[in-house]
């Protein structure tokens, strides 16, 4: 809970306290609600619950003792951003709040109406001074993977300090020697800023601390998915904990993450399900779940289906994979390596972007998925145009598809919910006839 | 007796069918404050053997009444199956929003739903219909003869209103206002149908399907015949009811 020694130090992060001690009320209650209502949860969830309670108040404590270290502080809204090179120098990488309604109507004051949630959500955030993740960061790494984020980047710049990383829109050669000077450029304003060079072994360990925080993140998916009998954690406590790991100290997250997968997989031993034997499992594609945006989760989870991964950049586009280090012998060859893993990432900015939908195929098909739900928050064109080529091509497989359009507010929960009962109908169906 | 209830944001309708699944009862009472409760005594004395709640507020009475819950769009493809053998996509437009949904076998696989807004509705026609002067009953017939093709291209009710007032600022009749309204509803709707396969036999349902003018200018955009459902305001209830009886057997 809110002490007065966290009031004190939101102050000194000029933070609006009597707004976010409001909001964190108003995230507890809404976390209990969707949350703490499931029965059978993994007991080691208790670890992320309470990471959850304290988001802005013990882990924003733990980041003021980075600051004091001089350790930059990174805020971020994409997984483009090398995360790795700022671990490597003691540094923290986080995301930043984005997954709230209530901080949308202030953003509109500058930013249109009709643009992505998380933008307006974010940029509200800032303008609020209601994030203590937002207020802590020493800047915010912005990119240009949408229309709307690097133009909001021109206005954010006014309220905070903002670098810009240029992704490419395609992966040919001339984009990816661009991208390498990018991420270059990126390691050097990291070193000045936290005044150290950014050595071999340093980048290699902060790679090794990010890669394992990324196996443990696949261990969960294996546990939460390959078992088509066995579902030993909720779609939703899977997302929690990803959610999480964007904000965490790495090291802690993974070991913590490992406790729970250990608990999921003597669950899989003793055949300890959350849900019935026969119940849908889903897979969701598209668009992030930005805490706290549960809305899609809590309405497939309380209507008889399980969802068993998200294809999202908050899931397993983050995850999936490495920075393979074995054979890198210099800094260059470990900045090449970081490029290649950053340009497997199939995020819909590039053109053409076709190995996600074989990439797709195949998670279905791994995990013995019943169907897919294509989320794509309102107005993010990118992911949107690209669920008619993705919706043909399962289509053409057999695979049951449901679009769902939706920003945070929570008054299209009902229709939502006719949509997917109606499709979870159609699935069983299809079983039948 | 087997009980179909569809719970409807304005209106409750509730279907009873025997044994051999033929109507005994259908009745219509208004959504209220504390509907679970006045269900329950609109069935209570009366004989039940199964309870199926559908429309959107079926999960407020399933407690309540014991009932099973299917969604709107199962128990419209219930009905519809039963009424209409062989088909394979049905058109509906009701008033608060617009779906397609696909059959095989009598099952429905596949469906679309109109955005969340209002555009594609009962309702953009209801509001079209009260500008123009004409009842939502009469709205098609009166456009019926319409001599000039207009066009309202805002799939957003209100963009699309002021659009109409424009028109009407221009001195176009109402009936050529009227069926450019028409006409962007039938091109929504047709645009959604024409994602399936219209293999089989299309079926226009719910209020919307009453309005000659809106069936035919769908009719001719997917260059099909489409059947009408009979008394649309209940086929949702009425599937309720079959699921009820299926479900006790």
């Amino acid at each position: 809970m809110v002490s007065e020694q966290h009031i004190k130090m939101w102050e000194s992060l000029d933070i609006n306290t009597e707004l976010l001690s409001k909001m964190v009320s108003a995230a507890v209650k809404r976390h209990e609600d969707v949350f703490k209502t499931q029965s059978n949860r993994p007991s080691s969830m208790d670890y992320f619950d309470d990471f959850w309670a304290n988001l802005q108040t013990g882990r924003i404590e733990e980041l003021q003792e980075v600051k004091k270290a001089k350790k930059p502080l990174v805020g971020t809204f994409c997984i483009f951003v090398p995360e790795e090179s700022v671990t490597a120098l003691g540094g923290a990488c986080y995301g930043l709040c984005s997954g709230s309604p209530a901080s949308i109507p202030e953003a509109e004051k500058e930013l249109p109406r009709n643009i992505c949630p998380l933008i307006k959500s974010a940029h509200g955030f800032k303008l609020l001074k209601a994030c203590g993740y937002t207020q802590s960061a020493d800047f915010i790494y912005g990119e240009t993977t949408c229309e709307a984020k690097k133009k909001t980047w021109e206005i954010l710049s006014k309220h905070h300090p903002i670098h810009v990383m240029q992704i490419p829109q395609k992966k040919d050669k001339k984009s990816l020697e661009l991208w390498k000077k990018e991420i270059e450029e990126f390691n050097e304003h990291i070193e000045e800023v936290s005044g150290e060079e950014l050595t071999f072994n340093k980048l290699k360990d902060g790679i090794e601390t990010v890669n394992s925080k990324r196996d443990a993140l696949k261990r969960l998916d294996k546990l939460r998915g390959f078992y088509p009998d066995i579902m030993p954690i909720s779609g939703k406590d899977a997302l929690l904990a990803m959610q999480i790991s964007f904000v965490d100290e790495p090291k802690r997250f993974t070991q913590k993450l490992h406790e729970l997968c250990d608990e999921l997989e003597a669950r899989v031993e003793q055949k300890v399900s959350v849900f019935e034997k026969d119940v849908p499992r889903l897979i969701i594609l598209g668009t992030p779940f930005a805490a706290p945006n549960w809305k899609l989760h809590d309405i497939v989870e309380t209507s008889g289906a399980a969802i068993i991964n998200e294809e999202s950049c908050i899931g397993h586009r983050y995850y999936k994979d490495n920075i393979d280090t074995s054979s890198a012998t210099s800094k260059e060859e470990l900045v090449d390596k970081m490029l290649e893993r950053y340009a497997d990432i199939d995020c819909a900015c590039f053109t053409p972007n076709e190995a996600r939908i074989e990439k797709i195929k195949k998670m279905i098909e791994e995990r013995k998925a019943d169907g897919v739900i294509y989320y794509t928050l309102a107005f993010c064109h990118t992911y949107n145009v690209e669920s008619f080529l993705v919706s043909s091509a399962l289509k053409e497989a057999g695979v049951p598809f449901l679009a769902i359009e939706s920003d945070y507010s929570p008054e299209d929960a009902g229709q939502i919910k006719t949509r997917i009962e109606a499709f979870l109908e159609s699935i069983k169906n299809k079983k039948v006839g | 007796m087997h009980w179909g209830v569809d719970v409807g944001s304005t209106y409750t309708k509730i279907v009873s069918i025997g044994e051999d699944g033929e109507i005994v009862e259908a009745s219509t009472i208004e959504t209220l404050i504390d509907q679970d409760e006045k269900v329950y005594q609109f069935l209570s004395g009366k004989p039940i053997s199964s309870i199926v709640a559908t429309g959107y507020g079926r999960n407020l009475i399933k407690d309540k009444l014991g009932a099973k819950v299917i969604s709107e769009i199962q128990a419209h493809a219930k009905a519809t199956a039963n009424l209409f053998e062989g088909c394979s996509l049905i058109i509906e437009l009701g008033g608060q929003d617009s779906k397609v949904i696909q059959l095989e076998n009598g099952y429905f696989v596949d469906f679309r739903m109109n955005d969340k807004c209002a555009a594609g509705t009962g309702k953009f026609l209801e509001i079209a219909a009260n500008r123009l002067g004409f009842s939502i009953d009469e709205f098609g017939d009166a456009c019926m003869d319409y001599d000039k093709e207009l066009e309202i291209s805002s799939m957003c009710a209100v963009f699309a209103e002021s659009e109409l007032i424009s028109l009407m600022a221009k001195k176009e009749s109402a009936k050529n206002i009227g069926a450019a309204v028409h006409a962007s509803i039938a091109s929504r709707l047709s645009n959604m149908a024409m994602k399936f396969s219209l293999g089989g036999k299309v079926v226009f349902s719910g209020g919307g399907a009453k309005n000659r003018l809106l069936k035919k200018m769908i009719e001719e955009k997917i260059e099909r015949k489409m059947e009408v459902a009979p008394n649309p305001q209940i086929m949702g209830a009425y599937g309720a009811a079959i699921e009820a009886r299926l479900s006790s057997s």
